[in-house]
C-alpha cells in the first residue's frame, strides 16, 4: 500500500490523477473503520490533512465556502451564526472526539444515506465544489447523491469545498436515535426557511437510498404561506398545515426495514420530526418579524 | 514506511509501519506505550483517546502516517514524573476506576474538558465524556472524579 502525503491541493489533484484508485483520507472516521475491520484494502491512501487550503472557510457574496477539511468542531464554533442548520447537524455527530476529527468533506465523500449534513445541505441550497487536474465544477447538492454511498465524484476528482448560502433565517435539523450521543440516525430531517424568496426547503436523511429533498412538502408549504400572506405577517401555523407538511415529508421517503428501525416507523417518525421542526422554525420566524 | 512523531515530548521513530495501520497500533505495538487501550477500533468507546496536536481524538481512527511530524500526548504523558496529574489523582480518590480499561481515555477526555472549561456543570461533563464508554462504574464515580478534579484545578 502507498501512503501519499501531499502538502498542497494542487499536488493532491496530481496524485489522484496519476492514481485514481487512491482512497482519500481526511478525519479518517469512516476510512479507518473500514481499514481496521479489513473491509477495504486500497492500493493507496491519500492523506489530505496536511493541506492548509482545505482547512479554511471564507465568505463571498453571501455564500460560505467551507474547505473539505474543516472539522465539525469548527463548523460549530465558527459558523453557528451564519449556517445555523449545518452547525445544528454538526453538533449531533458522534462524540467530541469524532467532531474534532470528522469533516463535512468526509461526510460528502462517504455519501452515506444516514450522513447528518446531507439533509441540511439539501434544504439550504448548498453546492459541492469538486476539482481535478482537468478543472473545477460546482455540483448542486440535489445532484450530488447518486445511490447508497455513491456520489457524483469522478475517479480523478476530490472534494475541494462545500458552498452554503449564509442566512439569519431559521433552520432546523433533527434526528431520531437511541441516545443523544454517538447515534447513526434512524431517520433525520432538515427544514430551512428562505424568507427572501418566500420559499421553504425540506429534506430527509436515512430514509431512502440517498438523502433527498421533500419537494411536494416544500411546494405545499411554500404555496400555503404565500396564499395566506404569512411571510409579511406571520401567525402561528394551523395544526392541519403542519400535519399535512409532515405527511408529505413522510411520503418523500422510501425507507427500508433494518436493525435500526422499520420502514413504517421511519415514515411515522419523519412526519413527527417534520411537524415539530417546522413548528420551531416558524415560531422563531414569527419572533424575528414581530 | 517510516514514521517520525513526537510522543509525550520525545522524538520517536518507527520503521516498517504498515500504511493502513492506526496511530493506536503504532503507539501500543511499536512504541511500547500500552496506556491507550484498544477496545473497539471503530471510534465508539473512546478508550484510545489521545491528544493529537493538542486535540483529543480516537487514535484508532488516525492513520499512523497522518501522525508524521505531529505531536501526540498519551495518558502516559500526563503525570509529571512520579506525580500524577490532578485528574488521575481524582479518579483514584473518587473510586472511578474498576477494571480500568476505559480509564486512560476518560482521563484524557476529562483533562481536556477541565483545561477548556474550569467550572463545568454536569451537562457539560456528560457531553464531554459522551464518546467514552465504561462498562463497570455506572459513571457516577467518574462524574465525582471530574467534579473533584475541576474543583482542585480552580483552587
Ligand atoms: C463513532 C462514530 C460516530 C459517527 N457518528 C456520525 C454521526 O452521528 N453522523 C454522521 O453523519 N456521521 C457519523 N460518523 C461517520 C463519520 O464521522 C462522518 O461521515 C464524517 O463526516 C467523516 O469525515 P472524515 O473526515 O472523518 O472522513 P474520512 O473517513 O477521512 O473519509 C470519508 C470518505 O470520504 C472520502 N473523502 C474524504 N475527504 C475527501 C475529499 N476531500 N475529496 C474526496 N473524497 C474525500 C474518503 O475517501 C472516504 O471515502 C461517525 C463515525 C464514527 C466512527
Ligand atoms: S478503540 Fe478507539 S474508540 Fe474504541
Ligand atoms: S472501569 Fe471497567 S470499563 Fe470503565
Amino acid at each position: 500500500m502507498d501512503f501519499l502525503r501531499p502538502d498542497t491541493f494542487a499536488e493532491a489533484l496530481a496524485l489522484k490523477a496519476g492514481q485514481p484508485e487512491a482512497v482519500p483520507i481526511a478525519g479518517g472516521t469512516d476510512v479507518m473503520v473500514e481499514l481496521n475491520f479489513d473491509h477495504r484494502r486500497p492500493a493507496a491512501l491519500l492523506d489530505l490533512t496536511r493541506i492548509a487550503e482545505l482547512r479554511e472557510w471564507s465568505v463571498a457574496d453571501g455564500v460560505v465556502r467551507i474547505g473539505a477539511g474543516v472539522p465539525y468542531v469548527r463548523v460549530i464554533e465558527e459558523l453557528g451564526d451564519r449556517l445555523p442548520g449545518l452547525a445544528m447537524a454538526s453538533r449531533t455527530v458522534g462524540s467530541p472526539q469524532i467532531r474534532n476529527r470528522g469533516t463535512v468533506g468526509g461526510n460528502l465523500g462517504a455519501a452515506s444515506p444516514a450522513g447528518d449534513t446531507h439533509p441540511v445541505l439539501l434544504a439550504g441550497d448548498a453546492a459541492v465544489e469538486v476539482a481535478s487536474t482537468r478543472g473545477t465544477r460546482l455540483i448542486p447538492a440535489t445532484e450530488f447523491y447518486l445511490g447508497v454511498k455513491r456520489n457524483a465524484l469522478r475517479p480523478d476528482e476530490l472534494i475541494a469545498a462545500v458552498h452554503v448560502p449564509e442566512t439569519r433565517a431559521p433552520q432546523q435539523f433533527s434526528k431520531v436515535g437511541t441516545r443523544n450521543a454517538m447515534v447513526i440516525a434512524v431517520c433525520s430531517f432538515a427544514v430551512a426557511l428562505h424568507p427572501g424568496e418566500r420559499r421553504v426547503g425540506a429534506a430527509v436523511g436515512s430514509a431512502a437510498p440517498t438523502p433527498r429533498r421533500a419537494t411536494d412538502a416544500e411546494e405545499f408549504l411554500t404555496g400555503e404561506l404565500v396564499a395566506t400572506n404569512q411571510w409579511e405577517s406571520p401567525k402561528p401555523l394551523k395544526d392541519a398545515v403542519k400535519r399535512r407538511f409532515g405527511e408529505l415529508v413522510a411520503k418523500a421517503a422510501s425507507p427500508i426495514d433494518d436493525v435500526r428501525g422499520s420502514a413504517a416507523y421511519r415514515k411515522h417518525a419523519l412526519s413527527v420530526l417534520a411537524c415539530r421542526t417546522l413548528g420551531w422554525a416558524w415560531q422563531d420566524y414569527t419572533g424575528k418579524v414581530a | 514506511m517510516r514514521v517520525n512523531v513526537t510522543v509525550n515530548g520525545e522524538q520517536r521513530q518507527a520503521d516498517e509501519v504498515w500504511e493502513g495501520e492506526s496511530l493506536l497500533f503504532l503507539l501500543r505495538e511499536r512504541l511500547g506505550l500500552p496506556g491507550s487501550k484498544n477496545a473497539c477500533e471503530q471510534g465508539e468507546c473512546g478508550s484510545c483517546t489521545v491528544y493529537l496536536d493538542d486535540v483529543p481524538v480516537c487514535s484508532c481512527l488516525v492513520a499512523a502516517g497522518q501522525a508524521q511530524g505531529r505531536e501526540v500526548r498519551t495518558v502516559e504523558g500526563l503525570a509529571q514524573g512520579d506525580r500524577l496529574d490532578p485528574v488521575q489523582e481524582a479518579f483514584v480518590e473518587a473510586g472511578a476506576v474498576q477494571c480500568g480499561f476505559c480509564t486512560p481515555g476518560l482521563v484524557v477526555a476529562a483533562h481536556d474538558l477541565i483545561r477548556r472549561v474550569p467550572d463545568p456543570g454536569d451537562p457539560e461533563i456528560r457531553e464531554a465524556l459522551a464518546g467514552n464508554l465504561c462498562r463497570c462504574t455506572g459513571y457516577e464515580k467518574i462524574m465525582d472524579a471530574v467534579r473533584l478534579a475541576a474543583r482542585r484545578a480552580r483552587s
